[in-house]
């Protein structure tokens, strides 16, 4: 029972992820310390380190920033494919962990 | 608090994935001996809120954002070494998926946020608990364990990328990875974890335990010890 009230609430806060970008942009803040894009940074010092360079676009996510949409798209939009990207993470996350416990879980009646 | 490909050298990613390694073989090794199978769909829940939490940005003002990990919460209802192999799962599909975090940084940020947090958090809800289990301490145990194991982890990401401007600089003195001293990085990954989202982590240890506690207390790791 504590089970399904549990799987609930996780549902209940992957339709509220939006929050997670709405209050940042309404706020005006852009993004976490020390993670800035290369664009960013090289904005914020005048040069972009040479080392950084080499390995800055050594892979390309397929859903990058977790949005499946432009940037350029309105809020709602974003939302939903904020929304979105949420669930597609949290599936993956689950099935990969799941699949970990139970090749790992001893055998009980 | 997810670093990029770029920001740290070869030096440090590549000793970073061996310590990393370590404890995943580890925490591996104890699941095998101790996961039943009743415990699986607590353990599969627990990543995925430590995924969806990850996904709420707090603004911090100054015009950055941070956000809750969920790994204290993970190391005390399940132990610290299950946290381990919970949160890394996140890590890791964060950075593959959705490229938050780089591919080289996987072994600092599971280091970071799966490894530095679970224990330091951990070992402080234990350190604070004793052997109580008033509501009262128990509450400021998990919200305690979540402030600073939070803050650890923001720190280790701090110094991590402080220390790469002496480690590789080019010829003309520039740094070649993350280009901010130690002076810099540990106040600014500080001050905005200490004021806004250790808190939040704090709290949202503390609301889940209070609420584990009164419908599942059986369930929670720290309390095993116990019986």
């Amino acid at each position: 029972m504590i089970q399904k009230k549990l799987w609930i609430g996780l549902a209940v806060m992957a339709l509220m992820v939006p929050l997670g970008i709405i209050i940042p942009e309404k706020l005006g803040a852009a993004g976490a310390w020390g993670e800035w894009s290369s664009e960013t940074l090289r904005l914020m010092l005048d040069y972009l380190p040479e080392g950084l360079q080499r390995y800055t676009d050594l892979w390309k996510a397929p859903i990058g920033d977790y949005s499946v949409v432009p940037d350029s798209a309105n809020l709602f939009i974003k939302s939903l494919s904020y929304i979105m990207s949420g669930l597609i993470g949290a599936a993956i996350v689950g099935l990969g962990i799941f699949i970990i416990s139970k090749s790992a879980a001893r055998r009980e009646k | 608090m997810h670093i990029p490909d770029g920001y740290l050298s070869p030096q440090t990613y590549i000793p970073m994935f061996v310590v990393t390694g370590t404890f995943w073989t580890a925490a591996l090794r104890k699941l095998k001996k101790r996961l039943s199978v009743k415990e699986i769909p607590y353990l599969t829940m627990a990543s995925v809120f430590s995924f969806l939490i990850m996904m709420f940005n707090i603004p911090i003002p100054g015009g950055t954002t941070g956000h809750a990990v969920g790994a204290a919460i993970v190391a005390v209802l399940l132990g610290p070494w299950t946290a381990v192999v919970a949160v890394s799962v996140v890590l890791i599909v964060q950075a593959l998926v959705f490229g938050d975090g780089g591919i080289t940084a996987i072994g600092a940020n599971c280091f970071n946020m799966a490894v530095v947090m679970p224990f330091v958090s951990y070992w402080v809800f234990e350190l604070i608990r004793g052997k109580s289990t008033k509501v009262a301490r128990l509450s400021a145990s998990a919200f305690l364990s979540g402030y600073v194991g939070l803050l650890a982890s923001a720190m280790a990401a701090a110094v991590e990328l402080g220390i790469q401007p002496l480690i590789a600089a080019a010829p003309d003195g520039k740094p070649l990875y993350a280009p901010y001293p130690l002076s810099i990085t540990i106040p600014a990954m500080a001050i905005g974890h200490m004021f806004l989202v250790c808190i939040v982590e704090g709290m949202v240890t503390m609301l889940l335990l209070r609420y584990f506690y009164k419908h599942q207390p059986k369930l929670i790791y720290s309390f095993k010890e116990d019986y």
